[in-house]
């Protein structure tokens, strides 16, 4: 081991290994929101709820049914999708015709329901998820030690959001999806199901958000506010990169994880309002955002 | 924007001619508000009313920005607990008198508000509210952090004071009326804005931005002033709070408090004057009895977001005003 | 005077209506733009809807195709009636819809665009007869698709809905903002179309344009149809053609 600006090489990459997990979060959570946004035009403020109860539902798997890590990575995007599909057919789906604004007033309302219900019956605490045995343990890289589950997270999510623009930007559902976005009439009149598209766009919105909750599970305890304030930031990161492309959100996302990390070794006081301050001089510079055409 | 939505059906209504008689019924209910106001300490707890006070500002100064200005800030608690530390360290550790330390916390909530507005009005719609949130929890955390604000405790034990050194301010009732004092100030304050020829520009630019960009109406200036109207509103409303319970604390700058303002408004009806008064009296006053609920209250604020954006999207006040009309139009017919 | 004339030549054709429009109104929020459309469209022609700027002849597409949210009155088409039916369904009736300014998407590839629209019913064009009919578009398949030229977004908008199977087209203003060699190819292609026993309702400015596609023109005023002029009596009724549009 060395140092580096007179910091030991194992803090610094072990930093920046931290920034690139909250990364991997940023953008998981920011490209759902993005994939939301595109079709329903609509920001999901229930996105932070949704990544905890992929947290939580993990959680009550391994205690309720002795489910184990890699069936609930599965199972839980798939059931908090479930409740996310029918939480747009129940609600939002009827506030299309009204200002965009409404559906970020329901979503937050819907956000302080979960929250608080789990609240009630799960306090604050938090509750501990181990690490799965395949992915304990840690690596020498020489420069520092890889905890295997961090280094996993970080691949895990890369091939999640890579996979994800790869669908967006490659196939024909996709190209639907794009379609949609920019004309959905015009889609509609081509004889396709565009509300059904709307339905499952936004399940898949909220997989993703769940995804990143069973990923994060056992870094961070499983509790009820794990993912509100984490929205508010991950808000902020839309803001800087812009909802209009999404290997731009996926960039910005890991990017700004980095960041942070880089300010928790160099000037650890600001590390949590370093993105804020990014976003305060991306609106000053490029208002529309580093990847966001100005509209 | 959506108090265009709301407001649009009411101005469409609402002819030239119909402007005096609402300002006038606006008049009347000021005077029966203020009556109310003066005898309500004889029949309430003073502490409870001083408290629906503080919030009713506060929404009404949010309200000025939305429903007014056409921008819905997700970040009011900045200012609101923003101004609330300022105020409590001023009277506090700098020992200014009541009145000039809610003069230095409101003063810091402007120039708050300049600031964040300044930047915020650059964006639109619902990145303007995604980028309000964004700062106000950037406040948030300096608000954890930096050493004068007391961390997780918060500043305590604010003394009360003597209004300009004479009149000490101890009794719940005195402070009473120093409290009903700033709020019908602030009120009317707000009720001139919104008549003003700045406040018809305002309306103007919420109805057709983009027309009253080629009447050479320099949009952005009006929407900064109208949000740091609102901040300073705010952060009245938040500096007071902090000599009635003498204390400052992260409640009052957290993102679930700018979500609470956002519901008071919700529930008495967006861009309607009244409508953010009568909301903050529903929410303090559930509150008040849902205390022991714990995070019950949570759920039946989240309950309500939903219920009122779903069925109930005029308010009461917006509501009452229909229904009123209705009424009136039947007496008429007959 | 033009009403009972109109009514009289719609009853004369012996032959029953591919698409019978009747009364066919349609709103924009509050306000309404169509007052009552009538017309019909047989089997194999091909027919212009004709009028000022804001007569209402998009308006009279997106009703029939169902994209107007608020529209009342009757539209039959092969004798079934389409008005209570969202877009996607009046579409898998075998109805295809070619938009004003095309409607090409920008977030996708020309390949993409092309591929866009579901096959509803067998025997639609192969891309490789549509190549045929367009060679320019084989050669950009990978640009994004509003880098084209506008004659080649017009002739990716028309080749796309070939694809579907789909045997009764709407086409609005396909000539729009076109130099006139593009409009000679469109006006070739929409006659080939004919041939190829196609059925079309085209909402054309070009007058010129419409007078060598059209069997029969619709004069759309106010949200009405107020005449009907088959194009054989064309010359005969030019000065009443241009009254009514302005010329």
């Amino acid at each position: 081991m060395f140092e580096i600006f007179g910091i030991p090489s194992q803090a610094l990459f072990g930093q920046l290994l931290l920034g690139l997990i909250n990364g991997s979060f940023y953008a998981i959570l920011s490209l759902g929101l993005a994939v939301i946004f595109g079709l329903l035009n609509i920001i999901n403020f229930t996105h932070g709820a949704q990544y905890m109860l992929g947290a939580f539902v993990a959680w009550m798997l391994l205690t309720y049914f002795g489910i184990g890590y890699w069936w609930a990575l599965i199972l839980a995007p798939v059931l908090v999708a479930v409740t996310g599909v029918i939480l747009e057919r129940l609600l939002i789906s009827r506030l299309y015709q009204l200002d965009h604004l409404y559906g970020l007033l329901l979503t937050f309302g819907v956000a302080l329901i979960v929250q608080g219900v789990l609240r009630n019956h799960y306090g604050i605490s938090g509750m501990p998820y181990s690490i799965p045995e395949e992915l304990s343990g840690a690596m020498n890289l020489g420069f520092m030690f890889l905890p295997v589950y961090r280094g996993w997270v970080v691949v895990a999510s890369l091939v999640v959001c890579l996979g994800t623009w790869f669908v967006i930007e490659k196939t024909r559902l996709g190209a639907y999806l794009r379609a949609a976005t920019e004309n959905p009439a015009l889609v509609g009149a081509f004889g396709i199901n565009v509300p059904r598209m709307i339905t499952l766009t936004y399940g898949f919105g909220v997989a993703l958000a769940a995804f990143a909750g069973v990923l994060a599970a056992p870094i961070y305890s499983v509790n009820p506010n794990m993912g509100a304030d984490l929205i508010i930031v991950v808000f902020a990161v839309v803001v800087i990169g812009g909802m209009g492309s999404i290997l731009g959100a996926i960039a910005t996302g890991f990017g700004l994880g980095l960041v942070e990390g880089l300010t928790k070794v160099f000037y650890p006081e600001a590390s949590s309002v370093v993105i804020f301050v990014i976003m305060a001089i991306v609106l000053l510079v490029k208002p529309a955002g580093l990847f966001g055409r100005a509209s | 924007m959506m108090s265009a939505v709301v407001e649009g059906k009411a101005a469409s209504s609402h002819a030239e001619t119909g402007r005096t008689a609402k300002s006038r019924s606006h008049m009347a209910l000021f005077l029966a508000l203020l009556a109310a106001g003066l005898v309500a300490p004889f029949f309430l707890y003073p502490v409870f009313i001083m408290k629906v006070l503080c919030f009713a500002l506060f929404a009404c100064a949010f309200n000025l920005l939305l429903g007014y200005g056409g921008l819905l800030s997700f970040g009011h608690a900045a200012y609101f607990g923003g101004a609330s530390y300022i105020t409590a360290h001023a009277a506090k550790v700098w020992g200014l008198t009541p009145e000039l330390a809610i003069l230095v916390g409101t003063l810091a909530a402007a120039v708050l508000g300049l600031a964040i507005g300044a930047l915020s009005i650059r964006r639109q719609g619902i990145y303007f509210a995604m980028v309000t949130l964004a700062f106000a929890q950037m406040v948030y955390f300096i608000s954890l952090q930096v050493p004068f604000t007391g961390g997780e405790d918060g500043i305590q034990a604010v003394p009360r004071g003597e209004l300009f050194g004479l009149i000490s301010l101890k009794s719940d009732f005195s402070l009473y009326y120093v409290v009903l004092a700033i709020t019908f100030g602030g009120l009317l304050a707000m009720h001139r804005i919104i008549h003003s020829p700045f406040g018809q520009v305002l309306t103007a630019i919420r109805e057709n931005e983009a027309r009253a960009i080629s009447l050479g109406y320099r949009v952005n200036r009006y929407k900064l002033m109208v949000f740091v109207l609102s901040a300073t509103l705010a952060g009245l409303a938040g500096s007071t709070k902090a000599i009635v319970f003498q204390v400052a604390s992260l409640t009052d700058v957290h993102w679930s408090m700018s979500g609470e303002v956002v519901l008071m408004t919700l529930i008495g009806g967006m861009g309607t004057f009244f409508g953010p008064v009568v909301g903050a009296a529903v929410i303090v006053t559930m509150q008040n009895y849902l205390a022991s609920f714990g995070a019950w209250v949570t759920v039946i604020q989240g309950a309500i977001f939903v219920v009122c954006v779903l069925l109930f999207r005029e308010g009461i006040v917006g509501k009452a005003a229909s229904i009123f009309k209705k009424f009136g139009a039947a007496v008429r017919k007959s | 005077m033009a009403e009972a004339s109109l009514h009289e030549k719609t009853a004369a054709s012996k032959d029953g209506p591919l698409l019978n429009v009747r009364g066919l109104e349609a709103w924009y929020g509050d306000s309404q733009v169509l007052h009552g459309i009538d017309f019909d469209v047989k089997p194999g022609e091909v027919v212009t809807l004709l009028g000022r700027n804001g007569a209402g002849k998009t308006t009279t597409l997106k009703a029939i195709m169902g994209i107007m949210a608020k529209r009342k009155g009757s539209v039959q088409f092969q004798g079934k009636e389409l008005i209570n039916l969202a877009a996607r369904h009046v579409a898998r009736h075998g109805i295809a819809f070619c938009p004003e300014e095309r409607g090409i998407f920008s977030s996708l590839s020309v390949k993409e665009n092309l591929l866009l629209p579901p096959q509803i019913m067998p025997g639609g064009m192969s891309v490789e007869q549509i190549f045929e009919l367009f060679p320019n578009l084989k050669e950009r398949l990978g640009s994004q698709g509003t880098r084209l030229s506008g004659g080649e977004q017009q002739m990716l908008a028309l080749g796309r809905i070939m694809r579907t199977g789909a045997k009764f087209l709407l086409l609005d203003e396909p000539s729009e903002g076109l130099a006139p060699v593009i409009i000679q190819q469109i006006g070739r292609t929409i006659s080939r179309l004919k041939q190829d026993g196609f059925t079309i309702v085209l909402v054309e400015q070009n007058f010129h344009f419409a007078s060598k596609v059209a069997d029969r023109h619709f004069v759309v005023e106010h949200g009405k149809v107020i005449d009907m002029i088959p194009n054989d009596q064309l010359d005969s009724s030019i000065d009443k053609l241009h009254a009514y549009l302005g010329v």
